[in-house]
């Protein structure tokens, strides 16, 4: 009894918040000031409204160009280093595996100064390539994971696959990527919605240029910028907050089981 | 192989050596870096007023947020190994605000705590209770930044529910048979059974914590309501620097000042520190964390 109490409270209290968000997002200008908390009536053209009095549509379109392109790039770069490091044997494996762990424990604060100096040298700041190009050169947190997880596949499907006289990128292609499809997915999964959320980056190196920024920055300067009100910050807030939580929905399993790879065996 | 080698050397190696040398200079992105030696680690330690405000709100947040989280994380854990009936429903539940973008979240909660129109500042005037200021009020920004920590414990809670169900049962019937009540099995069984995912929690808490940015700088700008210009930021730390975090303090000296000398010094400190922590944290381990099978 106690524990459903406390179930239901707790849930109470994670979901409010949503609630309350949701609900100011459909109300009138005149309402969003007033002390009302249920609008009356529903203004669902704020959806619309906010799209016009904001470029939401390209920062959408900017965010999806760095996830999307960021996501695609860590995969292409992690996924060969990543079986190098569980299934070859070389020379110095073990010291690039000690090197890839010290890069995941590096404040990022420590490279960003001279990371900057750089692009602003190549006149790169201002556009979203600071941010898309690095992934392309791997990224340590994902060559761990997809490493831990490479090192579970049995070796025979692997030696089976090089007797018949497949080299190590066919191995890797028709054997290994296939098997790991749910680590890779959840791989995937992390990066695009790390760079969905990233904050950061986009507001280092795209401040100066309203052109390229992207949702979380847009957001970010929202009720400042264009003295709009609470109810159509709120609209945007859900708009980008909504295709996380579908995403969520369609790919449980990947989220859970990714989450708890990198708790349990980090 | 390779591309990842030239990535590390270009995106590791170089940075951190060229930060560690501009950290020993005075530059400003315009004229070429010259030396002044420690300089920038005796203005910081001696004479930067907001660096011991930036310390002393960073050490509050983690003092304050990781024990918190932590807790919360283990309280709403444990809750969820008890359901009966509707387990996944509840654990969506509690995980989905986790998955919000810090920036959503954050100007989620500035308008939640809004002491105008806010709904929280509503109850609480509604049940005669003291209705604070929040992000307005230098003395509950911080603390509304750690309730705005708390509803995202989900990623935190899935850890320790895993671990949490890894507890074999049988320990728990040997400690009924020995008649030892709730809080005796939690604190004897459970805690001790748990304990490398706590040090890994706190750890994670205390590196992510020195870290701190998004949150701090977005509740800041929101409420303190200025935008930045051209790439300098104005209203950080609002209200009156309570907001004024270590990661904070060196973005705005690095991108909005353009000290890129002292930031490098700041981010030099910032990482020390960070190690530091790090080792003491596992050396002081062995004596509360319960390796099962023995020594690690």
């Amino acid at each position: 009894m106690a524990t459903r109490s406390g179930l239901i409270a707790c849930s109470i209290a994670f979901l409010a918040p949503f609630g309350f968000i949701v609900l100011t997002s459909v109300m009138t200008d005149h309402q969003a000031l007033s002390q009302r908390l249920w609008p009356q009536p529903f203004r669902w053209h704020n959806y619309i409204d906010v799209f016009i009095q904001v470029p939401l549509l390209r920062y959408t379109a900017n965010t999806l160009l760095y996830a999307g392109l960021a996501t695609a790039g860590v995969l292409l770069s992690s996924i060969p280093v990543a079986y190098a490091l569980a299934k070859l044997r070389w020379r110095l494996r073990g010291v690039c595996f000690v090197l890839v762990l010290a890069t995941m424990m590096l404040p990022f604060q420590v490279t960003a100064v001279s990371l900057y100096v750089i692009f602003v040298r190549i006149h790169w700041v201002g556009s979203l390539l600071p941010l898309i190009v690095p992934a392309f050169f791997g990224d340590a947190f994902s060559i761990f994971l997809l490493r831990q997880f490479f090192l579970t596949l049995p070796e025979e499907y692997l030696d089976s696959a090089r007797v018949d006289g497949a080299g190590e990128l066919q191995v890797l292609r028709r054997v290994v990527v296939p098997m790991a499809k749910p680590a890779i997915a959840a791989v995937g999964l992390f990066n695009f919605l790390y760079a969905w959320n990233d904050f950061f980056g986009p507001l280092l190196y795209t401040a100066e240029n309203q052109h390229n920024w992207t949702i979380a920055v847009g957001l970010s300067q929202f009720k400042t910028l264009y003295t709009v009100q609470w109810n159509l910050t709120m609209a945007a807030t859900v708009l980008f907050m909504l295709p996380v939580i579908l995403l969520f929905f369609f790919a449980q399993r990947a989220f859970i089981e990714g989450v708890t790879l990198t708790g349990v065996k980090g | 192989m390779s591309p990842w080698l030239l990535g590390f050397a270009m995106f590791y190696v170089y940075p951190m050596a060229a930060s560690l040398y501009f950290s020993f200079t005075h530059y400003d992105l315009l004229s070429q870096p010259h030396w002044i030696g420690l300089a920038n680690y005796r203005f910081m330690a001696t004479k930067d007023p907001l660096f011991w405000t930036a310390v002393r709100n960073t050490v509050w947040i983690i003092a304050v947020g990781v024990p918190a989280r932590v807790v919360f994380a283990i309280a709403t854990g444990m809750l969820l190994t008890k359901v009966r009936r509707g387990g996944g429903l509840f654990r969506t539940i509690f995980f989905l605000p986790s998955l919000a973008p810090p920036v959503a979240a954050t100007l989620g909660f500035v308008y939640l705590l809004n002491p105008a129109t806010g709904p929280v500042d509503q109850l609480l005037r509604k049940l005669h209770l003291p209705a604070p200021l929040w992000f307005n009020d230098p003395r509950f920004a911080k603390p509304a930044l750690v309730l705005l920590a708390l509803w995202g414990i989900g990623d935190l809670m899935i850890i320790f529910l895993a671990s949490l169900l890894d507890v074999p049962v049988h320990l728990y019937e040997a400690a009924d048979i020995e008649g030892a009540n709730a809080w005796q099995k939690v604190r004897h069984v459970t805690l001790p059974m748990i304990s490398p995912v706590i040090l890994f929690a706190v750890i994670i808490g205390v590196i992510d914590g020195l870290q701190y940015f998004t949150q701090g700088y977005v509740a800041a700008v929101a409420a303190g309501g200025q935008a930045f210009g051209a790439g300098h930021s104005l209203g950080l730390g609002f209200p009156q620097n309570s907001t004024l975090f270590y990661s904070v303090w060196l973005y705005q000296q690095g991108f909005g000042y353009f000290h890129m000398g002292y930031a490098s010094a700041l981010a030099w400190v910032l990482f020390l520190v960070t190690l530091a922590f790090t080792l003491v944290l596992l050396r002081g381990s062995t004596r509360w964390v319960h390796y099962q099978g023995g020594v690690r």
